[in-house]
């Protein structure tokens, strides 16, 4: 009995607890070397006072924002703007239940057979949180943010879910453990066979998730704020941690679907054998830094785009380039021995 | 079908508060805007968040106490303020400078021509999305306000220009830190522009935004870089010389289409004309006295007087009226930023939201200069 309350209790409480912890952490962390690496890039030094480095900037900036008075205008309706919150914070977080970090069991919650498609139904809840967010707030400007990032979520998820299925087509499989096994089956990353996919997936990651170019939702000299105008305090921490962990999990999603996920680079290449020292779970998270990188990367390069441009991206570009490349990939894998 | 549409899936108009305390707004403007989801229907600027009856005050000064009241019209352009006002009164006065007087007047209103349109991209670039260009754009600005405080002392109000030549002969060494900055300069130029000029982005943001055609722009009386970049070469520095403008040489940049990215072509071209002008000024900088012989108290004759500088955002004209009393007896001010800014809501209608804030950017307004 004590057995059956551990392995079904027990254990995976103690994992989604550490998981979880790690996450929010992560994602604080992820501010903090967001404004280091953009400081670098503008010839600043970034946040140097809170401990050796600016090391604790983030733990303060989370004690200041516990601290902080939690504001509802008076004209908000009340119980949506506190749902806004939630709504956002609870799918980013949940999404990370189905992503493998490693090989061996213990590093990851659960391996559902429909993972894929459990991400993307998750993932789009949060939209809710933004739109019911910026609408509740009672605020024009808050209004437009939401409104504009509905339209943004909506249109993006159709191309990014073509290049989703042009992985699934080439593993054969939505559970992402196996997605991974399938790569190594094949002996190379699914970047490889579905380059054109990554980039529209990539592209699609950063608007879903409303970063520049693509940070319309929040544009600061445009709309104040956006849809957060209004929110102050744990409410504005939780859009806040839900946008980084949201980056995280395009990152992690694109680590495992085009990039191996654990596996180091050419698997089944046995002169390489040596790379192996390095764990699985360093090369996830390595990966995974990359492409939080490249995000942070374009916010120091990028200008933003104009609202219409943004669909006009979305609908005449990148969900005609999915859709042949889905159709070429299919043709590719369904001729004779066309398995990659 | 345009009909149809409105009926089937117009919605209201909603009017939207933007300013006066908006990130994007250069200051304290106000744009009533009314907007068809994000179309702007129609948008009105409204003013005088800053006004500090400046016009009036200068009836209470005498003619050297206004002049640090000019300083803080436009605030990013200080230099150039001072030199329309003293060059207004000796015009009236029959006053003319030493020729160093004049060169020294001319390096420092380059200058800072050269800070102000930093500014502008600095803060153009950040509305319209673009963080790092600030960071670059403001390395090179402090260098210019490190040069203006050696000089005078102060780095944003500088108050450097007296009535018949200026305060002080230039530091020892200063004409060598001058050089070594505009021998930089255009390298740092291109640095920008190798960020913005040819990215698809800012392309496709600044293209055919806020389009003026030559005749509107002059209808509505726009001087300085929106009139240039509808393509008429008009600079005051050139049709008025004032100073020794017509001793150096220079071209007036000028864009084709009217619209914000050929706008954003001169003002950078620009720059690179004043490194030109400061160029050939430290080259000349005669030797001699820097005050003509002015009298204790400045008394102008019985008259009135137009004088207009070219400032870095355009047209910058001081008519003053004189009693023959120590104090001006009316000083109205012809601000660039006040008459670029009417034709804001001509820039912006049918545009989107996103616009608005791109076309506030190239107007290049300062607040201070419109309520004064």
């Amino acid at each position: 009995m004590n057995e059956l309350l551990w392995t079904y209790v027990g254990w995976p409480l103690l994992k989604i607890l550490v998981i979880l912890l790690a996450l929010v952490l992560l994602a604080a962390y992820l501010s903090w070397f967001e404004r280091k690496l953009l400081a670098y890039m503008q010839i600043r030094l970034g946040p140097n006072r809170v401990g050796p480095k600016g090391w604790l900037q983030p733990i303060a900036d989370a004690l200041k924002l516990f601290v902080k008075e939690d504001l509802t205008p008076g004209f908000a309706e009340k119980f949506v703007f506190l749902l806004g919150p939630v709504l956002i914070i609870v799918p980013a977080l949940v999404v990370f239940s189905v992503i493998p970090f490693g090989p061996s069991p213990h590093l990851f919650i659960t391996d559902v057979n429909i993972g894929v498609l459990f991400i993307l139904a998750v993932s789009s809840i949060g939209v809710y949180g933004i739109i019911l967010g910026g609408w509740a707030s009672n605020n024009k400007f808050s209004l437009m943010g939401g409104l504009r990032s509905a339209a943004q979520m909506i249109s993006y998820e159709v191309p990014m879910g073509f290049s989703v299925v042009t992985v699934l087509i080439l593993a054969k499989s939505l559970s992402l453990v196996r997605i991974v096994e399938a790569q190594k089956q094949a002996g190379l990353w699914f970047v490889f066979p579905g380059f054109v996919a990554f980039l529209v997936y990539f592209i699609c990651g950063v608007a879903e998730t409303n970063r520049n170019p693509f940070d319309l939702p929040e544009a600061e000299s445009e709309l104040v704020a956006g849809y957060h105008t209004e929110y102050s305090g744990m409410k504005f921490a939780f859009y806040f941690l839900a946008e980084y962990a949201n980056m995280v999990v395009v990152s992690s999603l694109a680590t495992v679907m085009f990039f191996g996920g654990w596996l180091r680079p050419f698997p089944n290449v046995s002169a390489l054998a040596f790379l192996d020292v390095i764990p699985p779970l360093v090369w996830f998270l390595l990966k995974v830094a990359f492409f939080l990188f490249l995000y942070i990367w374009f916010r120091g390069t990028f200008p933003r785009y104009r609202f219409d441009q943004l669909m006009g991206i979305g609908w005449k570009v990148l969900l005609p380039v999915s859709l042949v490349n889905l159709l070429v990939v299919a043709y590719f894998v369904s001729l004779p021995g066309g398995q990659v | 079908m345009a009909d149809l549409q409105a009926t089937l899936l117009g919605g209201e108009e909603m009017e939207v508060s933007f300013g006066p305390q908006h990130p994007a707004t250069h200051g304290v403007l106000r744009l009533l805007l009314k907007v068809d989801g994000e179309k702007i229907v129609d948008a009105k600027p409204i003013i005088g968040y800053l006004h500090r009856g400046t016009e009036k005050l200068f009836e209470r000064e005498t003619y050297p106490q206004c002049i640090p009241h000019t300083d803080r019209m436009d605030y990013t352009a200080a230099a150039t303020n001072n030199q329309g006002f003293v060059g207004a009164v000796e015009k009236l006065m029959g006053i003319t400078i030493p020729p160093r007087a004049a060169y020294i007047r001319m390096i420092l209103a380059e200058l800072q021509r050269i800070a102000s349109h930093i500014i502008w991209l600095a803060t153009h670039a950040l509305d319209i999305g673009a963080v790092t260009p600030f960071f670059y754009t403001f390395e090179e600005r402090e260098k210019i306000l490190d040069l203006f405080e050696e000089y005078c002392g102060a780095r944003l109000t500088l108050n450097t220009m007296r009535i018949g030549g200026v305060p002080w002969d230039l530091p020892e060494g200063w004409t060598h830190r001058c050089r070594r900055f505009v021998d930089e300069l255009p390298k740092k130029i291109e640095d920008w522009e190798r960020l913005l000029t040819n990215n698809r982005i800012w392309k496709a943001r600044t293209v055919g935004v806020g389009v003026i055609d030559a005749e509107k722009a002059i209808a509505w009386g726009l001087t300085g870089p929106p009139l240039r970049g509808s393509g008429v070469a008009w600079d005051i520095r050139k049709v008025f010389p004032y100073d020794h403008y017509n001793e150096v040489e220079f071209h007036i940049p000028t864009g084709k289409n009217g619209d914000t990215y050929d706008r954003y072509l001169v003002r950078m071209e620009e720059m690179r004309q004043s490194v030109r002008i400061i160029r050939q000024c430290l080259d000349r900088l005669p030797d001699g006295p820097v005050m003509a012989w002015v009298p204790k108290v400045i008394r102008p004759p019985k008259g009135e007087v137009y004088f207009s500088v070219e400032g870095p955002k355009g047209e910058l004209g001081y008519y003053i009226v004189s009693d023959g009393n120590v104090t001006p007896y009316r000083v109205r001010v012809r601000p660039p930023c006040f008459v670029n800014l009417q034709a804001l809501p001509e820039l912006v209608k049918g545009h989107l939201v996103a616009d608005v804030v791109a076309v506030i950017g190239t107007l290049d307004i300062v607040l201070g200069e419109i309520d004064r």
